[in-house]
C-alpha cells in the first residue's frame, strides 16, 4: 500500500513543525532588534557572544570537560560489560538487564533529586565531579545497549577460528572483538557525549555554585531576561547538532 | 567490568531511589534535611495535590495521544519511502537538538510579539496570549517527544509485509479501514513502546511547564522541585516523587498487560 496524499501532507506539515521554530531562532540571531520583530541584519549578537559573554564560555568549557570524561568512562564500562555478557554466561545477567532498563522508566526529575539526596547524605561537595558521576550513571545503560546490539550481528565462529589458530583470550579480545566493534563503540561514545552536552534536568540538581554547564546557563538566560545572544548560542548548538547528526548517520542503525 | 557496571548502577541509581523512598517516611527539618523518625506526615499532604496530579496525568495523556496520532502516519510514510534514511535523519536531528533551545524556540514563535501574533496582526487581530497555559505545555511536549514516538513506530512499520495490506485492499476494505484494522494491530508493540517513551518523560516534565506553562499548568515535576529547593520539605518532595514513579510504573504495567493479550 502506497501512502496517500493525506499521509504525505501530514509528513510535510510535521517536518515544517520540526524545523520552522529552529529556523526562526537562527533567523532571529541575525535580527538587529531585541524583540522578534525583524528590523534588519546584524552580527552584533555574535560579537557580543564572543567578546562579552564570559559566563557562556566558562559554562561551555565545563560542559565539554564533563561530556568528554563521562562519555569516555561510560563507553569503556558499557563496552566491556557488553562484551563480557556476550562472551560468557553470567549469573548476574538478569540483574544487569533489570538495572539497564530501569533508568529508562524513571523520570529525569526523580533521577536528579535522588542523586542530590545521595550526595547530601554522604556530604559530597556538588560540582563538576558530581555532575560527571550523574552523567556516567544515565549514559552507561545506553552505551551498554548499543554495543550489545552491535554484538548481536557478531559471528561467533570468528572467535572460535581465532582460538583454533592459537590466540590467547587477550588476543581474541584485542585483535578480533574490539576492531569489529568500532562502529558500535563510536556510536555509543557520540550518544553519551550528546546526552551529556544536552542534559539539563539531572544536571540542574547536582550542579554546585561555579559548576554551571551550558544548558544551565541557557536556562537562566531564558528564565531571567532574554538577550538575543541566546539566539546566537542556539544557532551554534543547532549547527553542531546537525553536524553530529551527519557523522552519526553512518552509525545510526546501532542506536535505534 | 560487569561488576563495575552492576555496582555503579546499584550505588548511583538503586541506592538514591531507595533514599527517596525512605525519606518520604521521615519528618522534615526546617532548612531541608530529615529527622530520622518515622512519620506519614508527608503523605498526608497528598490530598491537596490531587488536582495537580490529575492535571499532570491529563496534560501528559493528551500530549501523548496527539503525538501518537501524528507519529503513526509519519512513521508509515518513512518506512515506505525511498528517501527512508534521509527522512530518518530529518526526524533525528531535532531529537538531538538541545531541549531547552527547542522550548525557547516556541517562546519566540508564540510570544506576545512573536511570529504567530505578528502574522495575526496583519489581519488586524489583537495579540493572543498563546504562552503560559496548558495549550503551550501540550504543544511543546508534542514537539519535544514526537521523534521518540516516530522511531519505534518506524521500526515496527518496517516489518509489516506489504502483501497483507494489499490483501485487505483486494478484499474490498477501504484505505482507512486497512490502516486502522490491519496496519495498527500489526504495529501494536511499536505503539506501546512509543506510548511509554512519550508518556513517562512527559509526565515527569519539569523544564517545559516551567518555561512555557503558567500558574494553572504546573505539573508534578515543578511541585517536587519547589518542595525540595524552595519550601525545603524533603519528605514531601520524596513522597511526591514516589507517587510520580508509581504512576509511571503502573502505566508501564498497564501497557505490558495490554501487549500480552494478543
Amino acid at each position: 500500500m502506497k501512502p496517500g496524499r493525506f499521509i504525505k501532507t501530514i509528513v510535510i506539515l510535521t517536518m515544517v513543525f520540526f524545523y520552522l521554530p529552529l529556523f526562526i531562532v537562527v533567523l532571529m540571531s541575525f535580527n538587529s532588534a531585541k524583540s522578534p520583530v525583524w528590523s534588519g541584519f546584524t552580527l552584533k549578537w555574535y560579537l557580543e557572544l564572543f567578546t562579552r559573554e564570559y559566563s557562556v564560555w566558562h559554562a561551555f568549557r565545563n560542559s565539554l570537560i564533563v561530556a568528554i570524561v563521562s562519555s569516555t568512562v561510560s563507553t569503556a564500562i558499557g563496552t566491556l560489560t557488553a562484551i563480557e555478557l556476550f562472551w560468557k554466561k553470567s549469573r548476574l545477567e538478569n540483574s544487569i538487564w533489570f538495572l539497564t532498563y530501569l533508568p529508562f522508566v524513571v523520570p529525569d526529575v526523580i533521577i536528579g533529586i535522588s542523586l542530590l539526596l545521595l550526595f547530601s547524605m554522604f556530604k559530597v561537595q556538588l560540582g563538576l565531579f558530581t555532575i560527571t558521576l550523574a552523567h556516567i550513571t544515565f549514559s552507561i545503560p545506553y552505551t551498554m545497549m548499543i554495543v550489545h546490539s552491535r554484538l548481536q550481528d557478531f559471528d561467533k565462529s570468528i572467535i572460535e577460528a581465532a582460538y583454533d589458530l592459537g590466540s590467547t583470550d587477550f588476543q581474541v579480545f584485542y585483535r578480533v572483538i574490539i576492531p569489529n566493534l568500532v562502529p558500535g563503540i563510536v556510536a555509543a561514545f557520540l550518544l553519551a557525549f550528546t546526552l551529556s552536552i544536552d542534559d539539563f534536568v539531572i544536571t540542574f540538581f547536582v550542579a554546585g555554585p561555579g559548576s554551571t554547564t551550558l544548558p544551565i546557563q541557557i536556562y537562566s538566560m531564558i528564565r531571567f531576561g532574554i538577550s538575543p545572544t541566546v539566539n546566537a548560542i542556539s544557532t551554534f548548538m543547532i549547527a553542531g547538532t546537525i553536524l553530529i547528526g551527519f557523522v552519526l548517520r553512518r552509525f545510526v542503525r546501532y542506536i535505534f | 567490568m560487569k561488576y563495575v557496571y552492576f555496582l555503579w548502577l546499584l550505588f548511583l541509581f538503586i541506592l538514591p531511589i531507595s533514599i527517596v523512598f525512605v525519606y518520604s517516611f521521615l519528618e522534615p527539618q526546617i532548612y531541608g534535611g530529615v529527622k530520622w523518625s518515622f512519620s506519614l506526615e508527608a503523605y498526608s499532604y497528598l490530598p491537596r495535590y490531587l488536582a495537580l496530579i490529575w492535571r499532570s496525568v491529563w496534560i501528559a495523556g493528551v500530549a501523548t495521544l496527539i503525538t501518537l496520532v501524528v507519529a503513526v502516519p509519519v512513521a508509515f510514510y518513512i518506512a515506505r519511502s525511498k528517501l527512508k534514511n534521509f527522512l530518518l535523519l530529518l526526524t533525528v536531528v531535532p531529537f538531538w537538538t538541545n531541549s531547552l533551545i527547542r522550548i525557547y524556540a516556541w517562546k519566540i514563535v508564540l510570544g506576545n510579539n512573536g511570529l504567530v501574533n505578528q502574522f495575526l496582526g496583519l489581519f488586524g487581530i489583537d495579540p493572543v496570549q498563546f504562552l503560559y497555559n496548558s495549550f503551550a505545555v501540550i504543544l511543546v511536549i508534542v514537539y519535544t517527544y514526537l521523534p521518540f514516538a516516530i522511531l519505534p513506530l518506524y521500526a515496527a512499520m518496517e516489518k509489516v509485509e506489504d502483501s497483507i495490506l494489499e490483501a485487505s485492499l483486494d478484499l474490498g476494505a477501504s484505505r482507512m479501514y486497512t490502516f486502522i484494522r490491519v496496519l495498527l494491530p500489526n504495529v501494536r508493540a511499536g505503539l506501546l513502546t512509543a506510548f511509554v517513551f512519550v508518556f513517562i518523560p512527559a509526565l515527569g516534565s519539569y523544564a517545559i511547564p516551567d518555561l512555557v506553562g503558567g500558574v494553572n499548568s504546573k505539573m508534578i515535576g515543578n511541585e517536587i522541585v519547589r518542595q525540595l529547593l524552595t519550601v525545603r520539605n524533603w519528605p514531601v518532595a520524596s513522597a511526591m516523587s514516589n507517587i510520580l514513579t508509581l504512576i509511571a510504573l503502573l502505566s508501564i504495567i498497564f501497557v505490558m498487560k495490554r501487549g500480552e493479550k494478543r
